[in-house]
């Protein structure tokens, strides 16, 4: 057990699969200096340069390059700066990553990992704080993560290395720097699984990377109000985790879904009917979601605090839906 | 014939067998042949789909494969039935798959334009233009990183040249020095329009210079200058000096897909290029140099029509993949 920050954690992860597999290579924009962040800082000084790929601003090419050295037997991880870049990769990823082993009915396998870093924090502005996970729920063939604690970032990390199928691995870049004690081997959670991180018995609150955190506070503070929320961390996306959701849902009978990126199209839509197929009847009011606006991310401080759902948000929405009753 | 019964055209193992002349014509054939068959299929609407026929390049495909080992990898694009013949792809499958049968390479679910034949190192088709280029780089730098002195190798059109991924690919191959040799086929248009159209670049070649990577532009309907300039680029490739653009210059002489009109393209230039057919072309070469008999000649289309009949009913007795099969291999 040791206290990790979420980036060292990602790094831990990374480190520990590439001791052990040689064939797990990364390749990314200055990622053997570290990248910007640091997460892959010092990996090429143990390692060999020749494991971590510096690449020019190439990000279509590039990910391509990982997947044709996918094809060829290696396990690379492709870091991608910024989740709003990966546009410039969709095609390799969405048309070639995803579909190679389906196109070629299982003759060849994609065993990639894509890292990529998403979310407001820093004033950015619209090209550098988005969250798309959305985008890729709709492409079979691609997993998709979400770490929201350094635990779990360790462990997915791991996962994501080890599958033979393409995983998309997104980070929250405000999280880089909060710690947490990690298990040896990280949470040892299996990757489609989601966790429930606080029991509760009136009201479900589901969330990923950075929300969990505000659901969290938001639990204990309707505590307080005596209400018990149950919050879940959804974890993975793709495969999503619903036994578990629907589980908590015909318990509480009411959902929450809280996600940092906009409403419209969200994995929160995604959710609300997957439990309404299943858990309809158990629910006492309309399954809410708790989003940032449908708008680009702006970039002033007051307007890009207003995107961001917060601990107050999820809140008036457990309240609205505790208030509103079958008829 | 034992060659027909397992549906697959004499493939050479390495390329040193196949410096038997009669065999690259016998090969051409195969790929004539078939894409012939594929066309009257079509026709018949015994084969549906989005078809892209490479008659009349079939000197490009034969001529970069024969230089190729057996594990040297191939990626194609959405014209490339000719190019996975050339490696070595079973005709009974590969026909079988254009066919949607569960006995394709890909049990139907890849189709004309995704041919996968792993086991003969072609390694993907694709139908994204360009889209392949890439991925041959990332062949390559595994191989270079496995030290098996393999090369890859992708073939691509001249539409593939004002792609974003194409430019990006050469700088990075050059960079990187990667074993990989970058294959354009230039048959003068990009789907409808020509290529003096799309740029103003009219050697592709040229691209290749601006990156600092040796390239040569051949007449794509000689199958030996073919090979001359392709043997340069694979010793180069295993020696480790690092990539090379191999432009040939070809035409396809049918539409752009089965069912084009093509009624961009003047009938006189179809009948000059039908004069420079490569297949006809080297039958004149070995003729000229005794390097075959007439019965060679005569086999090698008989043979090369043989199997391709073979490959045909193979595929139409071939069952259908069945309907949840949708839902199969999504996930590895």
């Amino acid at each position: 057990m040791a206290e990790l920050s979420y980036l060292e954690a990602i790094r831990s992860g990374l480190l520990a699969e590439m001791r052990e597999d040689p064939s797990v290579y990364v390749f990314g924009e200055d990622v053997a200096l570290g990248g910007p962040f640091g997460v892959t800082q010092g990996i090429a000084e143990e390692l060999g340069g020749h494991r971590v790929v510096n690449t020019p601003i190439s990000e279509g090419t590039v990910m391509g390059v990982a997947i044709g050295a996918a094809l060829s037997g290696l396990r690379p991880v492709v870091e991608i700066m910024f989740v709003d870049f990966i546009t410039l990769a969709m095609d390799q990823l969405v048309n070639h990553a995803a579909k190679l082993h389906y196109m070629s009915g299982g003759q060849l396998k994609v065993p990639l990992t894509v890292r990529v870093q998403c979310g407001v924090q820093g004033n950015m502005g619209a090209h550098h704080s988005q969250s798309l996970e959305s985008w890729f729920l709709h492409v079979p063939g691609l997993k998709v993560v979400m770490p929201s604690n350094p635990a779990d970032a360790e462990s997915l990390m791991r996962n994501a290395i080890r599958d033979d199928n393409p995983v998309l691995f997104i980070e929250h870049r405000a999280l880089y720097f909060s710690r947490a004690e990690v298990p040896e081997g990280g949470s040892g959670l299996a990757m489609d699984r989601a966790s429930v991180l606080r029991p509760g018995t009136d009201v479900t609150v589901a969330a990923l990377s950075k929300m969990v955190q505000p659901a969290l506070e938001a639990a204990e503070a309707l505590a307080g109000e005596g209400v018990s929320a149950e919050v879940i961390d959804l974890r993975c996306l793709v495969p999503l985790d619903i036994d578990t959701l629907v589980e908590s849902v015909r318990k509480t009978s009411r959902l929450i879904v809280v996600h940092e990126a906009v409403e419209q199209g969200g994995i929160g839509a995604e959710v609300a009917a997957l439990v309404q197929e299943r858990a309809l009847y158990y629910l006492d009011s309309p399954i809410l979601r708790v989003a940032a606006p449908n708008a680009p991310v702006p970039c002033a401080p007051p307007l890009e605090t207003f995107f961001v759902p917060d601990k107050e948000r999820i809140m008036e929405a457990v309240r609205r839906s505790l208030a509103s009753q079958p008829a | 014939m034992t060659a027909a019964k397992q549906g697959r055209a004499k493939a050479p193992a390495r390329r040193d067998e196949n410096r038997d002349p009669v065999s690259l014509l016998r090969r051409m054939w195969v790929i004539r042949a078939f894409e012939e068959k594929v066309s009257a299929l079509y026709a018949a609407r015994e084969i549906v789909g989005l078809l892209h026929l490479g008659i009349g390049q079939e000197a490009v495909a034969v001529g970069v494969c024969g230089m190729l080992d057996a594990d040297d990898l191939v990626y194609g694009g959405h014209r490339s039935h000719g190019h996975a013949i050339a490696k070595g792809a079973d005709l009974n499958r590969l026909m079988a798959e254009l066919a949607g049968r569960a006995t394709g390479y890909c049990r139907g679910k890849g189709g004309s334009m995704h041919v996968v034949a792993a086991e003969t190192g072609f390694v993907t088709a694709s139908g994204v233009v360009g889209g392949t280029v890439p991925l041959a780089l990332g062949a390559a730098f595994a191989a270079r990183e496995k030290g098996v002195g393999r090369v890859a190798v992708v073939f691509f059109g001249d539409g593939a040249g004002q792609t974003g991924p194409f430019h990006e690919s050469l700088n990075i191959a050059s960079l990187w020095g990667l074993p990989v040799i970058f294959v354009c086929e230039n048959n003068g248009y990009a789907e409808f329009t020509p290529l003096s159209a799309h740029t103003k670049v009219e050697r592709l070649a040229r691209h290749a210079e601006t990156y600092g990577i040796p390239s040569a532009t051949v007449d794509g309907n000689d199958i030996l200058a073919v090979r001359k300039a392709m043997g340069r680029a694979v010793d180069n490739a295993r020696a480790g000096k690092g990539p090379t653009f191999v432009e040939c210059l070809t035409y396809r002489l049918r539409g752009h897909y089965e069912g084009d009109p093509g009624k961009y393209r003047e009938l006189s230039q179809l009948a000059d290029w039908k004069k420079k057919d490569p297949i006809a072309r080297f039958t004149r070469v070995l003729k000229r140099r005794r390097a075959a008999s007439a019965k060679d000649f005569e086999e090698a289309e008989g043979d090369a029509r043989a199997l391709v009949e073979a490959a045909a009913e193979f595929a139409l007795a071939s069952p259908w993949p069945e309907p949840e099969e949708t839902g199969t291999q999504v996930w590895a």
